[in-house]
């Protein structure tokens, strides 16, 4: 993928690097075709089955909340990607970033219009992928890099969560059709299994959607290139656990669990992170803490089920796009021209950047809730919404009072000090306008913020009132989208907040610092997430020495340990004991040479010289080979004493250029290892006893004692066996003997090479 | 057809005679590529016997059940046997460009071409006893193929990996007498049919929990994987993807079939160690991985891991746990074994494995970056590839049975496998290299690139066709799995109708 796109280079940025765009504004055309069907009511629905045998079909449906995310993405796709083709221009690897960026602008819609819960998943986790690639564009920076396993770690994990939540929820339902899932009703609230797919959805779409205390990863994402930071870390990705949410509203919401869970994780994010947001100075991250806050307030809002709270959540989700890919892509800008984003150094651009200051102005003006702004209605309604909470509206709308003067404190920082205030320091470049496809997003945006605003009514019927229909079922509940409703109490909070949010804004250098004070005394995420790394790095490495000590000799007393605790353990959990053997056939003869074979046996344990081991051994086997003599099997016997005698010898010839086998510290593990051979032995012989105890089945011995003359031709029966019966197995055996001298010789071979070349390290770590 | 059977086994004896023989030129790789090439295509042909006729055997020296050694393929032993050769095709083209002429002068196409027989050997007999015979062949080539280069490190594995191995073996063929002192027979489907019969079914179970360490040892499982992150890191590029990708399955294919066929009598029993010992491999695996700082290293705890997930579709012995157990060693011996093989050009291009001393591979060789991403994130499990869907089916198939523990662990253990594949992308590819090197794939000869790359592309290419075409694959895995659920099939084309 990269590898094609890559080599493009420069040339990449030009006409041919606006083919994504023209692709993302051909998708936006179509899904605005879309529109005046599904604000009809209608949905359209197509599918292809895809693994059926798992229950997963490629499955899209397009109703108004689908419709709405999928017009966000690809409209703001498209002029990010304009964007962008001029501010990476020339960058060596914009052909893969223009690539990443294309497949995560077709994951994510894929998101957001799957029906299928795996299919959805699938194309979650691939806007993980592509957001990590993303991130990661700054790859030789090790911030980079950590900000790209820090965004991957968090939000997979979520995933996994998740999936787990969809396997439950599709075998639980009988489907995993969202569509049907959600036309059962209640029925999924009243099931036992509930609440373990409630914890695990919300996992996934918590870590996705950085709601605390699994936000952290979101500031760090903003290491990924501005463009990258306007699409996926605040418009559009984020943005897929609060759509997922949405998504699941008419199914899951209702329930204590529910409210409770979303309220207080939403209202806390928004708060937490605006405070945040005004601690930051670099104001990039000033804007990635205020979009923290937003999906805090979204959270908070689909915790709810009022028709205030779901209008507050369809219209607010337009606002927040619209006004902050219009920031973000707006201090790209600053960025571009003037080398730096630091808060401190900024000011008095509004002369050089006169058309990017205009964008900033009219997006602060919509983040901080003017009017005639879109947003002014967005957080009147998000009031009207906070208010229609059943239980402790006065704590809700509280929070959001308090998040939204914040807010407006911040979009004084971050679009209205930059380019009205006296500089304050040299900047690294002289600041100039930036070129026309970097200013056509952020003055567009913006300018559809103050339209929305004045002319409501374009958004209520085509995307407000179906999405509202998608969360309720009916556009009955919808609330109007108006900037005059009278005097009531939202507009009393509105000025409220514009009086608060301006004291904030006049003393947030003093705020700042104490803020600073305060984050840097208390624990922060951020250092968690390294000491959780450490921690599992130490632990990994802590079992790893513990099992794989590079010693062969601790590997081999593993083994038989399990061979022991393994058979003894089902000796004793099956209740299976030998009886006593039948010692009626011991003689002295037999009594002789067992006793010959456990001295030999005992002898090649305790000895140090290896060819006294050799030795002993070689008498554990003549020993047998006199036992099969005793029993009557002659040639079993001659053949065990051939391969007794010369393995021994060759053995011997080998094993006599080595050193004594007593190493130091060896004699203290003797004791252990002599328990352990002992139980080993004594295991295995009870096994013995138990065999013989039943009856031996005779059935091919008799086939091949009747079949070896008349049917093979040959008399004596164990040569048939060998090449005849079971000639397979001969050749098999042939073949080892063969690879066997071929490995000999080639460990030969290189061993008298080897005297030359260095030595190197072993299993070592 | 039963022709089949024995080519599958046949060819690479051939190849491997011939290839010795030519050593000592060009001709003996090239006998190596075209008799894996041939072996592919007898494998595919028996593939498409065993999908269109069902279960196929084929008695040798026509010496009828249970009298004589059986050759038997059912779906499961086709699937491997096809994906064992294509696994050796990869591996003999990378070859060519990977193994020195002494080592082939040493035997290597000998070698490997055997160890490829006693593979094939392995899935398709029916006969424990011949079973464990191909398990020696097996064990006797890989030991030379491991010490073949002859360094200090290769020998120190290869002596771990023998002795460990040589417990496993030992404990087989205890197992072996044993069960044939219990029933008479050593033909699977013959003791399918009479170990239920035996009266003492404690002393089974005794016997089978022989059968299943020996076989854990082979396949690589928690508390006895030692000999594997002892050894595949040493050898040549080729070896160890070999090794990684076929040499533990066989144990896996091993406890699969034995305990589906014949030690399912206390599943209870059996079936809940497996789980337990696939729980214990899958985590000790991964934290083993989490803890190397060595591609290799980090690949070889992987597979470990890896096991574990097919042993928890075996141990929970439902349909589509053990589709997804089928499903799971396809798409792994693939990825695995085209990982080692990307491997073995980093270092080739970048220096080294040790992931501190390379870097750079992103900027400068994005072809094998791309290469590398596709197994790399099939393995940790991303959609839509290969692993995923493997994941998938196995997490399913516990919650299913409401085995919550055993679906934690496997979706924690994917977790921590992204964390050490991010590991190797964050530290081999995105990462500067340490000492300002543009690892470009320009810096090897051309032809060696070719035949480098090619191997991997396709195997790449494979997994993507897995993954982006599930359907085929999963509906086999689970006829596959079907087979192994209900052996009637097995048992009548061994023994005949009348058993």
């Amino acid at each position: 993928m990269g590898a094609a796109a890559s080599t493009g280079g420069k040339a990449s940025a030009g006409w041919i690097g606006l083919a994504p765009a023209a692709l993302s504004a051909a998708l936006f055309v179509w899904f605005a075709s879309l529109a005046p069907s599904i604000a009809d009511g209608e949905t359209l629905r197509v599918a292809w089955s895809w693994a059926p045998s798992l229950g997963v079909s490629l499955s899209f449906l397009v109703d108004g909340l689908s419709l709405t995310f999928a017009l966000l993405i690809s409209g703001i796709g498209a002029l990010v990607f304009l964007y962008s083709n001029t501010y990476l221009a020339g960058h060596p690897q914009f052909g893969r970033f223009a690539l990443f960026l294309t497949a995560f602008m077709l994951a994510m819609l894929g998101l957001v219009l799957a029906d299928n819960l795996i299919a959805l998943f699938v194309f979650w986790e691939l806007t993980t992928v592509t957001s990590y690639l993303l991130i990661g564009f700054g790859h030789e920076t090790a911030k980079g890099r950590r900000s790209a396993l820090q965004a991957l770690f968090v939000t997979g994990a979520g995933a996994l969560a998740l999936l787990a939540g969809f396997i439950l929820l599709g075998f639980t339902a009988g489907s995993f059709e969202l569509s049907e899932i959600l036309a059962q009703g209640d029925a999924l609230k009243d099931h036992a299994l509930y609440l373990p797919i409630l914890i695990l959805i919300l996992a996934g779409a918590f870590t996705k959607s950085a709601q605390f205390p699994f936000h952290f990863w979101l500031p760090n994402a903003m290491a990924a290139p501005t463009p990258v930071s306007a699409f996926l870390h605040s418009a559009t990705m984020v943005k897929a656990g609060v759509y997922l949410m949405a998504r699941l509203h008419p199914g899951f919401s209702g329930t204590d669990a529910w409210l409770w869970t979303l309220t207080v994780a939403g209202a806390f994010t928004a708060v937490f992170a605006s405070l945040m947001a005004l601690r930051q100075t670099d104001l990039k991250q000033a804007l990635a803490y205020t979009t923290l806050m937003a999906l805090g307030t979204l959270t908070l809002l689909l915790g709810q089920d009022s028709g205030y709270a779901m209008t507050a959540f369809a219209t607010f989700l337009i606002v927040h796009s619209l006004y902050k890919a219009s920031l973000f892509l707006m201090v790209g800008c600053i960025d571009h021209a003037t080398g730096t984003r630091e808060a401190g150094l900024l000011g008095g651009l509004a002369r050089a950047m006169p058309v990017t200051c205009f964008a900033a102005a009219l997006a602060a003006l919509s983040m901080a809730g003017f009017p005639p702004f879109l947003g002014f209605i967005g957080k009147e309604l998000k009031y009207a919404g906070a208010l229609a909470v059943g239980s402790e509206p006065i704590l809700v709308a509280g929070a959001m009072l308090a998040a939204n003067a914040l807010m407006f404190a911040v979009a004084g920082v971050v679009a209205f000090k930059p380019f009205w205030r006296p500089a304050g320091g040299p900047l690294p470049h002289a600041p100039h306008e930036a070129p026309w496809p970097m200013l056509a997003g952020p003055v567009l945006l913006a300018v559809l913020g103050a339209v929305f605003g004045l002319y409501p009514d374009l958004l209520q019927r085509t995307l407000v009132d179906p999405t509202v229909a998608s969360l309720l079922g009916t556009t009955e509940d919808a609330k109007t989208l108006q900037l005059w409703a009278g005097v009531n109490l939202p507009l009393i909070l509105s000025v409220a907040t514009v009086a608060l949010g301006l004291a904030l804004y006049l003393a947030h250098g003093p705020i700042r610092a104490a803020l600073a004070r305060a984050v840097e005394a208390a624990p922060g995420f951020d250092a968690g997430w390294d000491r959780f790394l450490d921690g599992l790095k130490a632990f990994a490495a802590w079992q790893t020495r513990l099992i794989q000590t590079g010693v062969l000799r601790t590997y081999i007393f593993a083994t038989f340990a399990t061979v022991l605790v393994g058979l003894a353990g089902t000796m004793a959990a099956k209740g299976v004991w030998p009886a006593a053997p039948d010692l009626s056939l011991a003689n002295w003869r037999t009594v002789a040479l067992v006793a010959l074979i456990v001295a030999g046996a005992l002898l090649t344990a305790v000895t140090t010289s290896r060819i006294a081991a050799m030795a002993s051994l070689g008498v554990v086997g003549i020993g047998v080979a006199m036992i099969f003599i005793t029993f009557g099997a002659p040639d079993v016997a001659i053949t065990q004493l051939l391969v007794e005698t010369l393995v021994v010898v060759l053995a011997a010839v080998a094993l006599l250029r080595l050193p004594v086998l007593d190493k130091p510290g060896e004699r203290d593990r003797r004791p252990r290892d002599a328990v352990l051979a002992l139980g080993v032995g004594a295991v295995v012989t009870a096994i013995l006893l138990l065999v013989l105890e039943t009856p031996l089945d005779r059935r091919l011995t008799d086939f091949f004692e009747t079949a070896s003359w008349p049917e093979a031709y040959g008399r004596n029966i164990v040569n048939v066996i060998l090449v005849d019966f079971r000639a397979l197995d001969t050749f098999g055996e042939v073949a080892v003997v063969m690879i066997a001298g071929l490995a000999a010789y080639a460990l030969l071979r290189t061993t008298a090479e080897r005297r030359e070349t260095t030595a190197e390290k072993g299993e070592g770590k | 057809m039963s022709w089949l059977l024995a080519a599958s086994i046949a060819l690479p004896f051939l190849t491997a005679v011939l290839a010795f023989l030519f050593r000592a030129g060009p001709a003996g790789r090239r006998i190596s590529v075209a008799g894996n090439a041939a072996l592919l295509a007898a494998a595919v042909a028996l593939m498409a016997e065993t999908l269109r006729e069902g279960v196929i055997a084929g008695q040798v020296g026509e010496w009828a059940a249970p009298f004589g050694i059986t050759l038997v393929a059912d779906l499961l032993s086709a699937v491997m046997v096809v994906i064992t050769a294509i696994t050796a095709l990869a591996v003999s083209v990378y070859a060519l460009a990977d193994i020195g002429e002494r080592a082939e002068r040493l035997g290597y196409h000998a070698l490997f071409n055997v160890l490829i027989a006693g593979v094939c050997g392995a899935f398709l007999t029916g006969d424990l006893f011949n079973l464990y015979v191909w398990f020696e062949v097996m064990l006797i080539s890989s030991f030379g193929l491991l010490i073949l280069g002859g360094s200090k490190a290769q020998i120190d594995g290869g002596v771990k990996y023998v002795a460990l191995n040589m417990i496993s073996t030992i404990l087989f063929l205890s197992g072996v007498g044993l069960l044939y002192g219990m029933t008479g027979t050593l033909n699977m489907a013959d003791l399918a049919r009479t170990v239920p019969e035996l009266e003492d079914q404690g002393l089974v179970t005794l016997i089978a929990m022989m059968f299943m360490i020996a076989f854990g040892v082979k396949a690589a499982v928690f508390p006895l994987f030692f000999w594997l992150p002892a050894s595949y890191h040493t050898p040549a590029f080729s070896v160890s993807a070999v090794f990684a990708g076929l040499l533990t399955k066989v144990g896996v294919y091993a406890l699969i079939r034995m305990f589906t066929l014949v030690f399912d009598g206390d599943v209870g029993f059996t079936h809940q160690i497996l789980l337990w010992v696939a729980a214990l491999t899958m985590l000790t695996g991964v934290l083993g991985a989490a803890a190397q700082n060595d591609i290799r290293r980090i690949l070889s705890f992987h597979i470990v891991s890896q096991i574990g997930y097919m042993i928890m579709g075996l141990a929970l012995l439902t349909p589509l746990a053990l589709a997804g157990a089928v499903f799971y060693l396809v798409h792994h011996i693939i990825v695995k074994a085209n990982l080692f093989l990307i491997a073995g050009v980093a270092e080739r291009v970048a220096g080294s494995t040790e992931l501190s001393r390379i870097g750079g591979l992103y900027k400068s060789a994005p072809l094998l970056a791309v290469l590398f991403l596709i197994p790399a994130f099939s393995l940790a499990g991303f959609p839509p590839l290969s692993g995923f869907w493997a994941k998938y089916i196995l997490v399913a198939a516990a919650i299913e049975i409401e085995g919550w523990v055993i679906a934690a662990v496997a979706l924690v253990v994917g977790l921590l496998t992204i964390y050490s594949m991010t590991k190797i992308w964050a530290e081999a590819f995105w990462k500067p290299h340490p000492e300002g090197l543009e690892p470009a794939l320009t810096r090897l000869p051309p032809g060696d690139r070719a035949r480098l790359l090619a191997p991997v592309a396709a195997l790449a290419g494979l997994t993507l066709v897995i993954g982006f075409f599930p359907e085929p694959f999963v509906a086999f895995a689970e006829r596959a799995a079907g087979q192994l659920l209900d052996p009637t099939a097995y048992m009548t084309a061994v023994l005949g109708a009348a058993s």
